[in-house]
């Protein structure tokens, strides 16, 4: 690097001439490509502090206050009250489990679909390009749209597409009573659950391919010469090459997948035990105004995250090690 | 499955087998987006009804619907707002992440991955988190239902996914050119006409068509933050259920639009779509 470089020459430079003047101007000649080396920089930085890291701060502050938009007088400082009330709160508690579970199924399950569906496309066949196309659309389709195609023309229980597609089939039998469940209140977190599995299958789908496809050809040639099965090769070679794209796939659906608003939001409104942690939050603020109460409630979010990215991210840092020894 | 020691022809069989296994999930995972397309196009009595009316007549009642007919409401300035919102938060972002880019690879600074993780670690903060206060600034400073706000808002959420992505791509630069170039006499803006450019444009491309596509399908930010004058798309499209009388045909005209310049975008550029929603990480 050429930072270590100047650093090597400068003493040698220095001791020839006049040495203090010379080493301060060195210096200061270190210090100015420093920062001309961090200009290009500094702009995305600030803007990213100021945007996103200066609204925590005041979150904090707020979650030590007792401010009820709908009781402006009564604000003051309260200390831990807004946290008790937050970790004394069922509503709260049961919110956290949904979260868990809401992101632990979508993620698995998309990830095996994924899987699955990635082998069937690395394969040559008939039709291959428009398969691909056809299996990447949900994932086109915006969150909102997706999750009220799914509430309205789905699983509506009286004309939805699930029961209609039930009646049907019972109807070519010739049976006319059909099973016709209320998809959205029997189930109401696997009716989200399946929606968002729908959207996020294919992005799961499109990284493994990526990464099957970078798998080394002659390897596999070489085993399958040798006689290894199937089975053998997908075992041995196929799954330790995937093994970091499947982490990388898992790492990104739960970091996209546990802000999810707009499924809980459109398909069940929250209700029937689907209120995740960011619909908890927008509750809490746009609908009961306690600003003190929503403010706690993204702090423990925040300090959750944290430490779940801390883990992420050092399965993450697998990926820049290799460029750092570059 | 032991495809290796099987006879040929029963290997070609399992193949074919398998490429219909591929082509009947395709056509499941397609099918509610066809649906969604087919009932728009249906009258609202048709689209309606149980069994499905699948042969029904076809009717352009929806979209008419959807551009104001009967209501008056017209869906341009939502649709404009979100163009807005996407494209100059996306150009910002490109403005914002490509220098920094630069400075993390190229000529990178001292302790560069540390930078790189400071900009991930703020996408793995939940958004909603900040929330309160931006309502709260907005309020005081009148931003209150503006798209400069959103704008804003959109650029910072998606600016740390650009700064990795750009990164990735621009460590593709073949130092010893660079070194080459110096040696030459070549200056900072032929090297970057040169030499970078050709190497950063696929990835600019890549990621403009993330940035454009998560600011465009935003709800969240857009629904608590904007009214009657900056509401986006997305906002514009939960606002077609109503409680009373049929409306699935207006809501999947509705949503069908809304999602054709995301479907476009995707079907035109698959590849970077993966590049862009892996950070990079996958090429």
């Amino acid at each position: 690097m050429p930072t270590q470089t100047t650093e090597a020459t400068r003493p040698v430079k220095a001791a020839v001439t006049t040495p203090g003047r010379q080493a301060a101007r060195a210096r200061r000649a270190q210090r100015a490509k420093d920062w001309a080396r961090r200009a290009p920089l500094l702009p995305a930085l600030v803007f990213l502090i100021i945007v996103t890291q200066l609204p925590f701060v005041a979150t904090v502050v707020i979650s030590f206050t007792r401010w009820n938009a709908l009781a402006p007088d009564s604000r003051g400082f309260a200390a831990l009250d807004n946290y008790l009330a937050v970790f004394t709160d069922p509503a709260m508690r049961s919110s956290v489990v949904t979260t868990v579970l809401l992101t632990v199924t979508v993620v698995l399950v998309s990830l095996l679909l994924g899987l699955g569906l990635a082998l069937l496309l690395d394969r040559s066949f008939r039709g291959r390009g428009i398969v691909r196309t056809l299996l990447i659309t949900p994932f086109l389709v915006v969150p909102v749209a997706s999750a009220l195609l799914w509430k309205h023309a789905l699983y509506n229980a009286s004309y939805g597409l699930l029961n209609g597609a039930l009646t049907w089939i019972w109807g070519l039998f010739g049976s006319d009573n059909p099973p016709q469940p209320d998809w959205m209140t029997d189930s109401p977190l696997a009716a989200v659950e399946m929606s968002l599995i729908w959207q996020w299958t294919p992005f799961m789908m499109l990284i493994l391919l990526a990464g099957l496809q970078s798998r080394p050809a002659d390897a596999i040639e070489a085993a399958r010469m040798d006689g290894a099965t199937a089975f053998d090769i997908f075992r041995y070679l196929t799954l330790p090459h995937l093994r970091r794209y499947l982490e990388l796939a898992a790492l990104l659906g739960t970091v996209y997948v546990v802000q999810n608003f707009d499924a809980v939001f459109t398909i069940t409104s929250g209700g029937l035990g689907t209120a995740n942690l960011p619909f908890t939050i927008y509750q809490t603020f746009y609908q009961a105004h306690d600003y003190g109460q929503a403010s706690a409630q993204g702090v423990i979010v925040v300090l959750c995250s944290l430490l779940v990215a801390t883990f992420a991210l050092r399965s993450v840092s697998s990926l820049l090690r290799e460029e750092v020894t570059r | 499955m032991t495809s290796a020691l099987l006879p040929p022809r029963r290997r070609r069989r399992t193949g074919s087998l398998l490429g219909l296994l591929a082509w009947l999930c395709g056509i499941a995972f397609f099918l509610p987006v066809a649906w969604m397309v087919l009932t728009s196009f249906h009258s609202e009595t048709d689209a309606a009804t149980n069994p499905p009316s699948i042969g029904a007549g076809l009717s352009l009642h929806g979209y008419r619907e959807f551009f104001g007919e009967g209501t008056g409401v017209s869906p341009w300035p939502p649709l404009i707002n979100s163009l807005t919102a996407s494209v100059v938060s996306t150009l910002l972002v490109l403005l914002l992440a490509v220098p920094a880019a630069y400075a993390l690879s190229i000529k990178p600074v001292r302790k560069w991955t540390d930078v790189m993780f400071f900009f991930l670690s703020t996408k793995m903060l939940p958004l909603v988190a900040g929330l309160l206060p931006i309502y709260l600034v907005a309020q005081n400073t009148g931003m209150l239902d503006s798209i400069w706000l959103l704008v804003i808002l959109y650029t910072s959420m998606n600016l740390p996914i650009a700064v990795w992505m750009m990164r990735s791509f621009l460590s593709e630069v073949p130092t010893e050119i660079l070194e080459a170039a110096s040696i030459d006499g070549a200056g900072l803006h032929t090297t970057l006409l040169r030499i970078v450019a050709p190497v950063a444009m696929p990835g600019i491309a890549a990621t403009a068509l993330i940035s454009f596509i998560f600011s465009w399908n935003e709800l969240l930010f857009a629904r608590v933050l904007t009214g009657i004058v900056a509401g986006t798309a997305p906002v514009f499209l939960t606002g077609f259920v109503t409680s009373q009388g049929l409306f699935l045909a207006k809501v999947c005209a509705a949503a069908t639009v809304i999602s054709l310049p995301v479907l476009i975008a995707g079907f035109a550029a698959q590849d970077k779509l993966v590049q862009g929603l892996s950070l990079g990480a996958v090429k």
